[in-house]
């Protein structure tokens, strides 16, 4: 019963970036309208895997397998969960958001850029979608190259070093992965099959080296506490489409991969370097939050924001009850349309201003009214308001902290305090008071395109907070198979 | 005497014979045709190339036939290899053509010598016996150092040529004496002789390993690998590029297969002696050479480190074969198809890497620096892509081959339990990674610096472009490729 939605969903951005390639740049208008379509068409077939998903069936859904290196016994293994369905539909809709946002910023190589993000997104597919472990590590390897030439081409003025900063330290988390990958396909008698390795029994020691392996693998994409140092680095530098995918998607690769590999392979290891992974996660909660208190560069303020709440997710992982792995996912969709939409305002006052810098704003919202609005909204949802999505995602982790542990759950739950700080005393300072100087005083307000995609955003952002059922139910099976799969040691 | 004769049987050297005919042909024809009509040498010389293939592929067999008192061997991985060659010096011809016309290089020599080397190349690769293996190294020697030094006038290419041919003479000594040590103890050239008495143990194994020591010496030095690395990077700085992207590619093929039977074929027994030292010369070259390339601003010496980085990943796979005590067959296959495989996507890689250089250089101009990659972008789109594909499958990114190969030769390492030695090996690989992606921020991230348009023949053109698609292609489906080298080392071991 192989359905072929899966590969719609990879194969259709990749193979559609093609024309907009072959067009070239000069045709600007026909690219931008055709990556847009492409877009929209990558969005369109994953619809079906969310109208189409069976709620109660325990399991891989949508499954497709063929062989791909017999030599090897490698498949193309493809198949999703309630764990994984969501960062498919969700990474297909921002790929529209940001196809949307780079429409007339982007005036240099305009075709190359268009098609960069369009692979991009059926790489990122690919890797929430594949069950073959050779599978998994080719999309994730191979969704480097065009970040890397998004955030080196179209970046700002220290972009190379940004973009080789990006690579190398993904990539050496990736190339240690790869022979944990090799160790296990022989452990497992010649097989990748990442479900038959659910099932491998494998003794500590052994468990404890993989963990570590793909611990700086997952660790560097998520980014935790202390491999994060490249994150700010590449959100300042790269273009805002860039900013825009690598905190919606990217980052949600590394902790999926925490669920998806890491947790029921390991998962002995997992429950015995728990205590190492709460303690990362909550330095990244709180001492990032701090660290984001101070900055003066809004993109870099929100990149640590990310690494703050990026670290809600990990914790509720590593928490192992059900509140905190479904809070940790919906946080992780949450996050991916928060710090999409707060990426994306910062965006649009670069786009007039040029200036990342707190300290040239102060009274935008004299100026540009309807802007303020949509800020405030997704403003608040980055400091956890009831009623947002940020909300949601971190009470239910915070619930799960304090089940587990008092204290942990008093450590997570400063992020309240924290994010708010942060967040609103950027927004205070960029958005009220008097019209700081004349550059603020000659804004123009956000257009239909712009108010387009913060609608779109927006949306999202409410109804996540209003109503986050059907985002918890679609993954509640998944959660619970894999919290009973974890309870079991493969001693 | 005479009545003892019995003339061998021809066949199996079919494609060496007609080669051999065929260069002393051209030599007459070139001589009557003269430069005005050189273009008859070329095309003869590519069609020579192409009768070899045709001969080779009649002769595939699934069995090895021995001929000329089993000095030669002619079985399916000879001509699998064989056939990968006449590729790669027709695809070197091709590129090479007009950067050799633009400098009045491409004199009737250089076409003979071409030839000949691709015959020492055949000899290496179809030999049985220690004196023919060094019969044909040496002819493709002789003929390499020759066209390093075609160039005449120029000081640096005529210095890289006495570099290469003192260092080479120096190898061929090495391993001539390791040679000779080995028929002292075993009594015999044969390689499947030397293989009966080693594994019988009735060998002195003392001077057996005395002499694998200069066996392995002479290997490492026609490899390229870490100690004996110090020419490749002059010569291929020094050489024209057009002689650099023939060195590069082809013979490492045939070295490939002088390790496989020198080692593999014949000294099996003493898989353990040399393993130990295929390991420290992995790790070694894969360490230097990839820190090196960091360093370099000329991209055919940055080449030339990764080349040295490449092989010493080639020799990993070969050092996997045997885990601890016990031989597993199917380990054995894994690891030496792992280390052919990666041979061979190296000679394609290194195609096409060479040939992005000789399509950016024109009359009188030599891009051979990294900065003349610059803005490549800009000013062809399509040959950036090219390029970037190169650079990210010699990096080991996915989706391209490079990736594969270093995949499975990683596999054969692990499953040989060198898990500490693949660690390594992937944390250098990383270094690597640097100097590529450096190559790919040239063309995409800078303006370009010279904004002359690309002048290319348009074979020259498809050529490159099928060179940079079949990187790709290769990657998104590896297995025949593989299947391939395996299918063939299972029916010659």
């Amino acid at each position: 019963m192989n359905s072929y939605l899966l590969s719609l969903a990879i194969w259709v951005p990749i193979i559609g970036a093609v024309p907009v390639l072959v067009l070239g740049s000069e045709r600007r208008e026909l690219v931008r309208w055709l990556a847009l379509g492409v877009a929209i068409a990558g969005f369109v077939v994953t619809l079906p895997l969310y109208t189409g998903f069976d709620r109660q069936f325990v399991g891989m859904q949508f499954v497709e397998i063929a062989p791909w290196i017999p030599r090897f016994n490698v498949q193309y293994f493809l198949g999703v969960d309630g764990i994984s369905v969501l960062f498919i539909l969700l990474n297909a809709f921002v790929t529209i958001l940001v196809i949307m946002a780079g429409w007339d910023v982007i005036e240099q190589k305009v075709a190359q850029y268009m098609a960069a993000f369009l692979i991009m997104s059926g790489l990122m597919n690919g890797i929430f979608a594949s069950l073959d472990a050779v599978l998994f590590y080719v999309f994730f390897e191979a969704s480097l190259i065009p970040m890397y030439i998004i955030i080196g081409v179209w970046g700002g003025p220290n972009r190379v070093y940004a973009a080789f900063k990006f690579f190398l330290y993904t990539l050496l988390g990736s190339l240690l992965m790869l022979v944990a990958l090799l160790y296990l396909f022989l452990q497992a008698g010649g097989s990748f099959n990442l479900l038959e390795w659910h099932q491998l029994r494998l003794t500590m020691a052994p468990q404890i080296l993989i963990f570590i392996a793909f611990l700086v693998a997952f660790a560097v994409k998520v980014p935790m506490w202390p491999v994060h140092t490249w994150l700010p680095d590449a959100h300042v530098e790269a273009p805002t489409g860039g900013s825009v995918v690598l905190a919606a998607i990217m980052l949600k690769l590394g902790a999926y991969g925490f669920v998806r590999i890491s947790l029921p392979i390991l998962p002995d290891a997992s429950h015995y370097l728990a205590p190492m992974m709460i303690g990362l996660s909550l330095i990244a909660v709180v001492y990032i939050g701090f660290v984001a208190l101070v900055q003066a560069d809004m993109k870099k303020l929100i990149a640590y924001s990310s690494i703050s709440h990026m670290g809600f997710v990990t914790l509720g992982f590593f928490i192992f009850n059900q509140l905190g792995i479904e809070g940790a996912l919906v946080q992780m969709i949450s996050h991916g349309f928060v710090s999409a939409a707060m990426f994306l305002c910062v965006g649009v006052m670069y786009d007039r201003m040029h200036s990342r810098q707190i300290a040239d704003y102060g009274g935008v919202v004299n100026t540009m009214p309807k802007f303020a609005a949509f800020f405030m909204l997704f403003a608040m949802a980055n400091s956890g308001l009831p009623a947002t999505s940020g909300f949601v995602g971190e009470f239910m982790v915070i619930l799960g902290a304090v089940k587990h542990n008092f204290w942990v759950g008093f450590a997570a739950a400063t992020t309240l305090i924290l994010g708010a700080a942060y967040t609103l005393w950027m927004y205070k300072r960029v958005v009220f008071g008097a019209v700081a100087n004349d550059h603020v005083a000659g804004l123009t307000d956000i257009g239909w395109r712009e108010t387009l995609i913060l609608t779109l955003l927006a949306a999202a952002v409410l109804a996540m907070g209003i109503y986050p059922f059907p985002f918890t139910d679609i993954m509640h099976a998944s959660v619970d198979n894999l919290l009973k799969h974890v309870a079991v040691s493969k001693l | 005497m005479l009545t003892n004769f019995v003339v061998p049987d021809l066949y199996p050297a079919a494609a060496e014979l007609f080669l051999l005919t065929m260069a002393c042909v051209i030599l007459v024809v070139d001589l009557f045709a003269g430069s005005a009509r050189r273009w008859l040498t070329g095309s003869l010389t590519l069609l020579t190339l192409v009768g070899c293939a045709v001969l080779t592929y009649w002769n595939f067999g699934d069995n090895a036939s021995l001929t000329f008192a089993n000095m030669f061997v002619d079985d399916p991985l000879a001509d699998f290899l064989k056939l990968l060659v006449y590729a790669s010096v027709i695809v070197v011809l091709i590129y090479g053509r007009d950067y050799m016309a633009e400098r009045d290089l491409d004199k009737g020599e250089y076409y003979l010598l071409v030839l000949f080397a691709t015959l020492g190349m055949m000899v290496m690769i179809s030999a049985y016996n220690l004196l023919a293996i060094y019969l044909g190294l040496e002819l493709l020697s002789l003929s390499l150092y020759a066209m390093v030094a075609i160039d005449r006038d120029s000081p640096r290419a005529t210095e890289a040529a006495m570099k290469y041919f003192v260092l080479g003479a120096l190898a061929s000594g090495l391993l001539l004496y390791g040679m000779s040590m080995i028929y002292g103890a075993t009594g015999t050239l044969e390689l499947g002789l030397v293989a009966q008495s080693v594994q019988e143990g009735v060998a002195n194994r003392t001077i057996l390993t005395f002499g694998l020591v200069f066996l392995v010496a002479g290997i490492a030095f026609k490899l390229g690998v870490v100690p004996f690395h110090l020419w490749i990077p002059d010569v291929y700085h020094g050489a024209p590029t057009a002689v650099t992207l023939f060195i590069s590619s082809a013979p490492k093929l045939a070295a490939f297969a002088m390790a496989l039977r020198l080692l593999v074929s014949s000294l099996f027994g003493l898989a353990e002696q040399w393993q130990t030292m295929l390991m420290l010369m992995a790790v070694l070259s894969i360490g230097i050479g990839n820190l090196a390339a960091i360093a370099q601003t000329n991209i055919k010496r940055m080449l030339a480190y990764s080349a040295i980085s490449h092989m010493g990943f080639m020799l990993l796979a070969l050092m996997s074969g045997v885990a601890g005590s016990e031989v597993d067959p199917m380990a054995l296959i894994n690891a030496y198809s792992s280390a052919m495989y990666y041979s061979v996507a190296y000679v394609i890689m290194s195609l096409g890497a060479f040939g992005m250089v000789l399509l950016l250089s024109r009359a009188g101009y030599e891009a051979e620096n990294l900065e003349d990659f610059k803005g490549l972008n800009k000013r062809s789109p399509w040959f950036a892509a090219v390029m970037m594909v190169l650079m990210l499958s010699m990096a080991g990114i996915p989706f391209f081959v490079g990736f594969f190969a270093k995949f499975a030769v990683l596999l054969a390492a692990v499953a040989a339990k060198h898990v500490v030695v693949a660690v390594v090996a992937v944390m250098f690989s990383l270094v690597g990674a640097y100097y590529y992606l450096r190559v790919i921020k040239l063309m995409y991230f800078d303006p370009p610096a010279d904004s002359a348009p690309i002048r290319a023949g348009f074979d020259v053109r498809i050529l490159l472009s099928a060179n940079g698609i079949a990187v790709a292609l290769l990657g998104l489906f590896p297995d025949t490729l593989m299947m391939l080298c395996t299918a063939t080392l299972v029916r010659s071991l």
